[in-house]
This record gives structure tokens, sequence and C-alpha cells, in this order.
């Protein structure tokens, strides 16, 4: 393994003179991880937006007159994209990524800082061309964040001039962008680490962006050819996926292609999507976990092995959600085999989660509330997972709110309540100063109960049948008068939760100006982060010489030690024994 | 790397402290030089991928093993050009490989010619699989009226945007070499775009074979 340090050669970085230089077109992964953030924040808040127009349609149909059912159908679509794709993998991988990644490694920066740079101003490319779709005639495309063919291109979709276009454009640009910058996470761990930095002695932050960002470089190309294919199958006539159709009467010049391939290139990305969006969280709430529960993470290894394991069986997975598409049915059964037992290591990270805060020395600080939030909405989406996973149980529950709530729990209650912890604990890293803790509690409690009021009772609607993607239900015989109460509560709920940030952005803003000082280790994390020179850490990080690391990276409540967290760089000291984990 | 070296660093215990920092030193300097040919290979998985995603698919649509799926699949026309287009990858990959040997021993002469070529020869590649198109055309084998063809125009065109990216790379590499950067840096860019040219060389044998014995 070459522990090296990249940047003991220090002629080989950039060093930039110039503003512009330094904040706008910067090489520095530090400045690089700001611009992600806020871009996917910035664009995450648009969807946030979208969704609560969405859930005044559901809960009062038509009491926002604008909401024809062709534009529910573009909000449904491009709230789904925007925060899987541009808001959740960019600012995990892309933001804590760039910003974890040299720092925890003790590295000065990315092995590629200019490929890094552009992947970048690349990701923003492809948001402004998501953005574009808004303003094409037409609008963006509606065809739901699974884009399956024929309909996406056919007309009665709304979006189907310029929005489909668009779209798929956007999604190529986009997964060039991360592309580069997967090599650059990839190469950096492997290459870039500070002397003394095992691979066993890295934090499961990294552990969980490494796998994440292997999966994303494997997983991406199926969705970048399937969105080729596509639109050629649009812009010049191709049947990649084009079945024999009529549309509105007339046969087009389509034929003899499969919507079925689609679907599986799409979910042979989507699925492992969903754990690079789930794995980076896995690493980073252990490391919020140990820090303040001042406990070493229960069962490291096998905490590593579980996280690269999820992320190897993850592309086996992935036809479970086709189960209603009309394909072979024993690929069913195969695939939910595989389903379950990808449900085995995952369980097992709970188990050390819970494990690890067992009689630990808990300080219920903000990121601790979150972490302890995630592990609660986690299990809840995670137990749902399982009644879905399996495919007689899935046939009646497929298409209903039952997998809305599903997924909202996994992938919008659960990462997003690991994002805020993550973005409370290292926020006097990136900024020098503390968060206002008691507007951090409240911001805590609002988004939790409230995420809880929304996607809680959602299951029941799931239950009775209520479809999903349904502007409006109307007077449906199998469904009751009280699921529209039901609707209508949750609503109420989503308003208040999407209200609540306000809190969070005022918190940051005006605790960057006017907050107190931090100190460079608030917490008294081991970890190299809080380990640098200065803090916030300037450019090249560590100043003239990379630390040397001689521990784990959890050497909290170490017997016999003055302080209760020994830092990765401090050298064996024989006063103090290890724990048995 | 070694799969052993893998398993071994996850057996380890990581809670005991030691000293590990004298272990495994590797030489910095040569830092930089292991981190590019190590991305592009990350890059050759992620083509890979795509790459093998197509074939699955061409394999799928042709009905391979299913008469019954591929009832209107009609081989596309394989113009003569596509084996000259063939030949010339191939002695690009072996004058690539020449130019290596050239920047190793410090040929900058030989080194130029080998590059200049390479490039050249690249190039006209591109141009004849342009001309490859025109005759397919004038043939009326256009994009949409067959699935053999839609995949045969698409094949095509992915693979040449790769190896107009590696263009991009040639042009650096040969400005580099011609504005008198040292030749441990004018080596090292050489060899890239030669494992790269290589990795090309070794996709396009593979679709072609795919697309004439179908």
């Amino acid at each position: 393994m070459a522990y090296a340090s990249i940047a003991e050669d220090k002629n080989e970085m950039h060093h930039p003179k110039t503003w512009i230089g330094k904040y706008v077109w910067s090489q520095d992964h530090k400045v690089i991880a700001i611009q992600y953030m806020c871009t996917a924040v910035a664009i995450g808040l648009v969807a946030l937006v979208l969704s609560g127009l969405m859930r005044m349609q559901i809960g009062f149909p038509g009491s926002l007159g604008f909401i024809t059912p062709e534009a529910y159908y573009q909000y449904i679509t491009m709230h789904g994209m925007i925060m899987v794709i541009y808001l959740l993998t960019a600012l995990l991988l892309g933001g804590f990524g760039n910003l974890l990644v040299p720092l925890m490694l003790g590295a000065r920066d990315m092995v590629f800082p200019f490929v890094n740079m552009l992947s970048f101003w690349v990701y923003l490319l492809s948001v402004l061309i998501l953005v574009s779709s808004f303003f094409v005639p037409g609008g963006p495309t509606g065809a739901g964040w699974t884009l399956y063919p024929p309909q996406s291109v056919l007309p009665g979709t709304p979006g189907i001039n310029g929005g489909i276009i668009l779209m798929l454009l956007s999604l190529a640009v986009f997964i060039i962008a991360f592309t580069m910058g997967g090599l650059n996470y990839v190469v950096t761990i492997l290459q870039a680490r500070t002397r003394g930095m095992t691979l066993m002695r890295m934090p499961l932050s990294i552990w969980g962006i490494f796998i994440a960002t292997i999966l994303a470089l494997l997983a991406f190309p199926a969705l970048f050819v399937g969105a080729i294919m596509m639109m050629l199958d649009r812009v010049v006539g191709t049947s990649f996926f084009m079945p024999a159709v009529v549309s509105l009467g007339q046969q087009l010049e389509y034929g003899g292609g499969s919507p079925i391939l689609f679907q599986h290139l799409f979910w042979f990305f989507g699925h492992p999507e969903v754990y690079i969006v789930a794995l980076p969280a896995f690493g980073i709430v252990s490391d919020l976990i140990s820090v303040h529960a001042r406990k070493n993470i229960f069962g490291y290894r096998m905490m590593v092995w579980a996280i690269a394991i999820i992320g190897l069986l993850s592309f086996v997975v992935w036809a479970h959600h086709m189960y209603v598409s009309g394909m072979n049915p024993y690929f069913g059964y195969f695939f939910a085999t595989t389903t379950l037992i990808i449900a085995v290591p995952t369980a097992l990270k709970v188990y050390n989660w819970i494990l690890t805060l067992w009689q630990g020395n808990i300080h219920m600080r903000v990121p601790m509330l979150f972490s302890i939030g995630f592990i609660f909405t986690f299990i809840n989406g995670g137990l749902t997972g399982l009644f879905l996973g399996n495919v007689s149980v899935d046939v009646p529950l497929s298409g209903t709110y039952f997998v809305v709530a599903h997924f909202h729990m996994v992938m919008g209650v659960s990462p997003i309540l690991v994002i805020f912890g993550a973005l409370y604990h290292w926020y006097p890293k990136i900024t020098g100063r503390m968060y206002n803790d008691n507007l951090g509690k409240i911001h805590f409690w609002f988004t939790f109960v409230g995420s809880y009021c929304i996607y809680f009772p959602m299951h029941y609607l799931g239950f009775l049948g209520v479809p999903r993607r349904y502007y409006e239900l109307g007077e449906t015989l199998n469904i009751p008068a009280s699921a529209a109460t039901l609707n209508q509560i949750i609503t109420v709920a989503a308003l208040f939760v999407i209200f609540s940030q306000v809190l969070f952005f005022y918190n940051f803003i005006s605790s960057y100006f006017w907050g107190e000082k931090s100190g460079p280790n608030p917490w008294g994390a081991t970890t190299l982060e809080w380990q640098t020179e200065h803090n916030p850490a300037t450019h090249g990080n560590w100043g003239a010489k990379l630390p040397v690391v001689y521990r784990w990276a959890y050497d909290y409540s170490v017997p016999g030690a003055d302080k209760d967290f020994i830092p990765q760089n401090e050298p064996a000291d024989g006063k103090t024994q290890h724990h048995e984990t | 790397m070694g799969i052993r070296n893998i398993v071994r660093e996850l057996m380890v215990q990581p809670w005991l402290v030691n000293d590990y920092a004298s272990e495994n030193d590797t030489d910095e300097s040569k830092l930089s030089e292991l981190a590019a040919p190590m991305g592009l290979r990350v890059y050759f998985a992620v083509a890979s991928v795509m790459f093998s995603l197509i074939v699955v698919m061409y394999l799928m649509r042709m009905g391979w093993g299913h008469p019954e799926f591929g009832f209107d699949w009609v081989s596309t026309a394989k113009p003569w050009m596509l084996w000259v287009n063939t030949a010339i990858l191939v002695l690009t990959s072996v004058i690539f490989q020449k130019a290596r040997g050239a920047a190793k021993r410090g040929d900058t002469n030989r080194l130029q010619i080998d590059l200049l070529a390479a490039g050249l020869l690249s190039f006209a590649f591109l141009a004849g699989q342009l001309l490859v198109w025109r005759e397919l055309i004038a043939g009326g084998y256009f994009l949409t009226n067959s699935p053999a063809n839609s995949f045969f125009y698409m094949i095509t065109a992915i693979h040449g945007l790769h190896m107009l990216g590696g263009l991009v790379a040639w042009t650096r590499t040969a400005g580099k070499l011609w504005s008198g950067v040292e030749m441990r840096k004018v080596g090292l860019s050489v060899d890239l775009c030669a494992i790269y040219w290589h990795f090309l060389l070794v996709v396009w044998l593979v679709m072609f074979y795919l697309m004439l014995v179908t």
C-alpha cells in the first residue's frame, strides 16, 4: 500500500494568487466541497418547494389553481430527480466526499485537483440544464423520476418537446461530472493516505464514501447508456425501447424495442444509487455516534465488511423494483432472495450503532440527536422495505403510498437527518464558529417529529390501496373519506416541516457572522480533520509537515488515558491499554 | 494491490496501537506517477461496464439463444473500409508501444515521430469511420430502420467519441513534448495515452467481432 505524502512534494500543489483563483476557480477541495454543498442545497430548496406544492394538491385538491394535472406530474418528476440525484448524491459524495476525504486521510488535497474543480463546474452545468427545462415550451418532463418509456417520449406526457431531452442531457452531464469526482475519491483514498493511515485505520465516514464512490462509478454507466438510447429514440426515432405503438390514434414508426429493457437498465443503476446515498450516511453516522457518545464504534471491522458487502450485493437486487413490470416471475424469486439477504449486513450495522450507544457517555448535542433520529427512521423505513421485498406482499402495495412512505423514510428522512447532523457536527470545522445550540435542538425536534407525522400515517394510506402519482382521487369507491382527512393532516405536517427549515438556515447564516469561536476541536474528536494547524483549515491543510498516524479513529474513553479521547496522530505512550471492542 | 493484501488488511486489529508508519514505506517522489495510471485504470472499469452493458443489450435485442425475439434482426452491411480502420487502429497501438519505448530511452526524435504518427493515424481512423457511415447511408442502412443499424451507429459513435477524448489527451502530450517538458513527465503522458489506445483497440475488436458474426 502506498501511504505517501502526496504533498511532501509541495511543488505539485496549485497555489492561486487571486480571489477568483482562490474562491471561484478553486482547486482546493474544501472550497469545492462548499461549492457542491451550496449548489446542492439551492436546487434542493427548489425540490422542497415543489413537494410543498404537491402536498397542497394532494391534501387540498384544487386549492392552488395553477396546479393542473400536467403540472402535478412535472412536479413529481422534478422533485424526485432533483432530490435523489442532484441533492443527495451531490451533497453526500460531492460535498462531504470532497470535504472529508483529504482531511481525514492526512492529505493536502485530492490527487487530481484540476479534475476535481472541473467536476464541480460540470455538475453546476448539469443543474443549469435541468433548471432550463422549466423554461422551455411545454415545461419539464412529467414522466416520473423513473422516466419509463414509451410514455416518457410520447405525446400525452408533459415535457415531450424540450423537457425530456434536457432531462436526459442533464443526467448525462451529471454522470460525466461524477465520474471525474469518483476517480478522484477512489485514487486519493488508495494512494494519498498519510504515513501510518492504513485502510483499517480510516474512519467509517471514509469507508462509506469510498464504497459508495465505487458503486457510483460502476452503476452510473447503466443510466448513461440508457439516457443516450432514450435520447436517440426521442430525437432521431430509433426503437431501442419503443415497441410498435399507436399514439393519439396514429401508428407510429417505432417498433421492436423493449420498454422493460429500459427498466432493467434504469434499476441496475437505480438500486446501487440508493446505496450510493445510504452508505456515506451510514459511515458518517457511525462517526457522529462515536464522537458524541465518547465510545469506539462497536465492531469496526464488521462495520467495514458490512459496508463492502452491502455495496457488492446492491448490484444483484435491482429487479425488486420490477416485480409488477411483467418480467419473468422466476426473476422475482431470485431478486426477492437477494433483497432479503442484503437486509442482513444492514441490520448488523443497526445493531452495532445501538451497541455503540449502549452504556456510552452520551452527550445529547444536536449531531447526536440527529443520529438517534436517523436510527429510528432508518429502522422504520428498513422494516417496511422487508415488506416490499417480498413479491407477493409487493403486488398489492406496489404503486401505493406504502412505497412512497417507505422510500421517503429510508431516502428522504434518514439520510437528510444524517446530513443535518453532519452539517452541525462539521460546522465548527468549516467556519471556525459554533452554531446556536437551542435553535439547533428546536430544528431537530420540529424536523424529526414532523417527518414522522408525515410518513408514518402514509403507510396506512398504502394499505388502503391509495395509489401514488395520482393528481386527485375524486370519488373512489374503495378509498374511504378518512383517507382524504389523513392526507390533509399529512399536508399540514409537511408544510410545518418545510417552514421549520428556516430555523436551520437562520442558524447557520447568523452563526457564520456572530457565532462564538469554536476552537480547533470543540467535540474532542480523534479523527485527523480536527487536528489541523489552523481552524478552519487553510490551503494545504497541515502546515509544513503532514501528520503521522499511530492509532485508529476510535480511541475514546481509553482506560488509563488523560482525556477521554486520543487523537489519531498521537503516538503510543505506554500508559494506556486498549479496549476489547 | 492483491486480494491477499486486502484480506490481510481487513483482518488486522485496528485498536492496537502500533507504529505502522515505518512499514511499507513507498518512495514518495513517485506518488503522482502512481496516481495517474491508477486513475486511468479505474476509468477503464467504468467504460468497460458501459460497453459490457451495450454488448448485453445487443445480444438480447438480436435474440441470441432466443430466435423468437430476434425475428426482425437484419444484419447491417459491413463495408470493407471497416477492415482498413481496424488495421489502422492496430497500427496505432503498435506505434504507441514504440513511443513508450522511445520515451524510456530518452530518444526525443523517435518519440516525436511516433507520437505524431499515432495521432495522425487516429484522426485517419475517425475519418474512416465517418466514411463507413456515409457508405451505409448511401446503401440505405439508416439509423432508424433496423435495430442492427441503430446499434451499429450508436456503438461506433460512442467508440469514436472516446477516441476523440483520447486525442485531446494526445494533443496535450504532444504539447508537453514539443515545449520541452522533462522526459519523465512526457513519458508518463505517453504511457497513459498508449494504454488508453490499447483499451480502445480491445473494445473495438470485441464490438467489431460481435457485429461481424451477427
